[in-house]
């Protein structure tokens, strides 16, 4: 038998934490797409050495406290206004990385004005979206992502379309708007997706080292805790009922200006 | 009489609703009560207290520096809420996951094997209705009449079926606690 | 009596709006209040007495949504916390400059900014000396149990149709998640629309009938000497406010040789505060305001000359006790006014506080 110290050496290494992932417990309830989308975004801009050219926007959310995970200088944001501050960030240092990271509650409902217009600007910043269907960090209240009959502590009978509208695909709209250049969905349940999720964000920060204008990344995710549900019931449940609603996959991928969608 | 305790443990052992029953068991004599939970984000595996007062006269302060009464069902409440019990109170744990078990000598200390107990029944949801049997044995400010009424009110209908197998949960409490150290 | 039960604030809050007779909710997600409008939403209230709950979109829609429904001579409300009460602060401020009825419930955590989800009485300052911009006052009342998360829901009502103006019930976390022993009002029926007519139909947008003149609710007015004639009526309203509606309670008073102001959860803290220091031999007595504005600055001067000084306890860094010291002021007499809190969603220990007396008020005597 092998001593585990002879095993682990650096020649043996096959896989490491980035450097840029902060080595602390994550507040991050087990299963969470949350984790896995921190640390997409950390081995990017480690791979990409943009450690000092980035500017992250945390919202408020269950990612508000995204500073504490990722090495890299950032801002937290009022609800909703993330947008707004990287408008801020990026057009008076137009040479750095700016991006927004936001959940479905934080961009499409109480930020539905600031991401719609940074957006329109073609503000050259990259938004990470996070639907996962639910308020989280508040404990599961309806969110305008939140599928009809979907039930939420807010909808405990389901959502009622009659009452309170429809799920809103918010990839869909910024993709009519002329300032985004990539739009694309995109999801992190299963190694595959996790890497084309990785392959949709790096083409993201490119579009902004390249000045291309908004590029728009959704993450259809999960919330296990408040979906009530184990993880592995929740991936389940996503692919069942939220792909058929949010299909993954590219909206746009151009040039800045065009206004319509590109399929 | 004026009972003022702390329940501490983590979210899922059913600290918030002992305390709901005893809370509501204590309307159900007459008494005055309170009920003050810790809150926050929803996490899963995170902490949870609750300050419940019983009491014949209006309650004034719904949060104290010290306790009559600590219930104690992890080590990380162990370590923060021995210090508080007033002295002479009394101190309630289950010994499970408890390294460090209590050393103060100017209290009493009483342990109910909860954890053991509840899996030996089969059912490890009855585990906070164990524990708040060994506290009525230990501490009996409340009549068990009275309890099973606040079991009835504090649960939904549709749990009543239940309450038999709490009863009982709370009989083996009480035989089950353990005199650790009496002043 | 009704049935005793036991409930958390923010769910009585919810109950007792559903049987006052209100007739719309709007309300965004927060902590430590989302209960409100989870209860709401569990109790449907819109198939027992046509409530309308709705989910807006943010509180700056929420309080806009307050706002249009206020203006039709409704009974409407909205709940939220600290930082969303900020957000709510320019709809606040055009519902009072439009002189609307209506209840605004802020169940405070601590602050500046994000803060803390822990209870906090930070926004004092915002809640009752204007908070948005413009000279407007709100009628504010500051619940100290969960009983009276029940009983001030009707009396805010009450207050806001008889001036026509924003009530706002300020409370925060503390008695929000507390649960405690509690009387529910009984059902009172809605208004129906002939007497939202009848009631407010001289100046609400209920439909203009040839009979009358149409109304409009807007706060605008371009022409300086009729602004100036509202604000002055605006004045006249909030001074008969101080005039008529001061609320406090007072405990142990009679021979108290110091006083505790605080309200609210610090008032709960206080009134333990006060049996330890009775206990000590110390005279000591509670001072506890129910409404926040029209401040009860008539029982503080006529306490003034009885005692030797007053102290302020608060869950912030020091608001209620300027009011105190004004009216202290106000008596011509000199007596000490000091001040004791704890921030950053801590609520201070009755302990804390008996120390505190001894060491700001006793302890210079001595
Ligand atoms: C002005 C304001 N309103 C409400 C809140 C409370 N709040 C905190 S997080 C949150 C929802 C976040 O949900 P989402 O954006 O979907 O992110 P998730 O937690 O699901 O990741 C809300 C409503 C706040 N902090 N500020």
């Amino acid at each position: 038998m092998m001593d585990i110290k002879e095993i682990v050496k650096p020649e043996n290494l096959v896989y490491g934490k980035s450097e840029l992932l902060i080595d602390t417990i994550m507040h991050y309830c087990p299963g969470c797409t949350h984790g896995v989308v921190h640390k997409l975004m950390a081995e990017l801009i480690d791979e990409m050495g943009l450690q000092e050219k980035s500017v992250g926007v945390a919202p408020v959310g269950c990612a508000v406290f995204a500073y504490n995970y990722i090495d890299i200088d950032w801002q937290e944001a009022a609800h909703g206004r993330a947008p707004a501050i990287a408008t801020g960030i990026s057009r008076l240092n137009p040479e750095k990385f700016v991006f927004t990271y936001q959940g479905d509650g934080d961009l499409a409902s109480i930020g539905a004005g600031e991401i719609i217009h940074a957006c329109n600007r073609g503000e050259n910043i990259l938004v990470v979206f996070i639907n996962n269907g639910i308020y989280g960090m508040t404990g599961g209240q309806m969110a305008p992502t939140t599928l009809e009959d979907m039930v939420t502590s807010t909808t405990p009978c389901g959502r009622d379309v009659d009452l309170n509208g429809y799920p809103l695909k918010m990839t869909e709209l910024v993709a009519q708007l002329p300032g985004t250049s990539y739009v694309t969905r995109q999801s992190a349940q299963t190694a595959p997706a996790v890497r084309k999720c990785k392959r949709a964000l790096k083409k993201g920060i490119r579009n902004v080292l390249d000045r291309k204008g908004t590029s728009f990344v959704e993450v259809v995710s999960t919330c296990n805790s408040g979906w009530k549900m184990s993880p592995a019931k929740a991936n389940k449940w996503m692919e069942e009922n939220m792909f058929p609603y949010y299909p993954l996959g590219d909206l746009k991928d151009g040039e800045k200006g065009n206004p319509v969608s590109n399929n | 009489m004026t009972e003022e305790m702390i329940i501490a443990g983590f979210g899922g052992q059913g600290v918030l609703s002992m305390g709901k029953i005893i809370a509501y068991s204590g309307i159900m004599e007459d008494k005055e009560v309170t009920w003050f939970p810790s809150y926050g984000p929803e996490m899963r595996g995170g902490t949870a207290n609750v300050t419940v007062i019983v009491s014949d006269k209006r309650i004034s302060s719904p949060v104290l520096h010290e306790y009559d009464t600590a219930i104690i069902l992890n080590q990380q409440s162990l370590d923060k809420f021995e210090k508080a019990v007033k002295p002479g109170g009394t101190l309630l744990y289950d010994p499970n996951g408890i390294v460090n078990p209590p050393t103060r000598t100017d209290i009493r200390i009483f342990k109910v094997e909860g954890t053991r107990e509840s899996v030996e029944m089969g059912n490890p949801k009855v585990f906070n209705m164990i524990i708040l049997g060994g506290f009525l044995k230990v501490k009996p400010i409340l009549k068990l009449d009275n309890v099973e009424k606040g079991l009835e009110k504090s649960l939904p209908e549709r749990y009543h079926k239940l309450i038999p197998l709490n009863l009982e949960a709370i009989k083996r409490g009480q035989e089950i606690v353990e005199t650790v150290k009496e002043v | 009596m009704g049935e005793l039960r036991l409930m958390k604030g923010n769910e009585v809050l919810a109950e007792a709006v559903i049987r006052c007779g209100c007739d719309g909710y709007f309300g965004y997600p927060i902590t430590p209040q989302s209960e409100i409008m989870e209860k709401l939403m569990e109790r449907q209230p819109w198939t027992e007495t046509g409530m309308v709950v709705l989910q807006a979109e943010s509180e700056v829609a929420a309080i806009n949504m307050v706002y249009g429904a206020a203006g039709t001579g409704k009974k409407v409300m909205t709940s939220s916390s600290s930082p969303g009460v900020s957000l709510m602060a320019e709809g606040i401020s055009y519902i009072a400059g439009a002189e609307l009825p209506c209840l605004i419930v802020n169940v405070q955590r601590g602050g500046p900014g994000l803060g803390t989800i822990q209870p906090s009485q930070a926004d004092y300052f915002q809640s009752v000396k204007g908070g948005g911009h413009g000279d407007y006052k709100m009628l504010v009342l500051a619940p100290s149990s969960v009983q009276e998360m029940n009983d001030f829901v009707d009396l805010a009502f009450e207050l806001a149709f008889k001036y026509r103006n924003p009530a706002m019930i300020l409370t925060d976390g503390a008695i929000g998640q507390m649960m405690e022993k509690v009387e529910l009002s009984d059902y009172k029926k809605r208004w129906t629309e002939e007497e939202v007519v009848e009631k407010n139909g001289s100046w609400a947008t209920t439909g203009k009938p040839a009979s009358r003149q149409r109304n409009v609710i807007t706060s605008l007015e371009l022409d300086s000497d009729k602004m100036e004639q509202n604000n002055l009526r605006f004045q006249a309203k909030y001074r008969r406010m101080e005039a008529e509606e001061q609320r406090y309670e007072a405990i142990q008073c009679d021979d108290a040789e110091y006083i505790f102001v605080a309200y609210g959860t610090s008032a709960r803290v206080c009134q333990k505060a006060m049996e330890i220091a009775r206990d000590k031999g110390l005279k000591v007595g509670l001072l506890r305001p129910i409404t926040l504005f029209p401040f009860p600055k008539n029982i503080v001067k006529e306490l003034a000359p009885k005692v030797k000084g007053f102290l302020s306890v608060e869950m912030n860094a020091g608001q209620m006790v300027e009011d105190i010291k004004q009216a202290v002021y106000e008596t011509q007499i000199y007596r000490k006014v000091e001040f004791f809190g704890r921030m950053g969603g801590i609520i201070p220990s009755p302990g804390e506080v008996v120390d505190a007396l001894e060491q700001k008020l006793i302890g210079e005597e001595k």
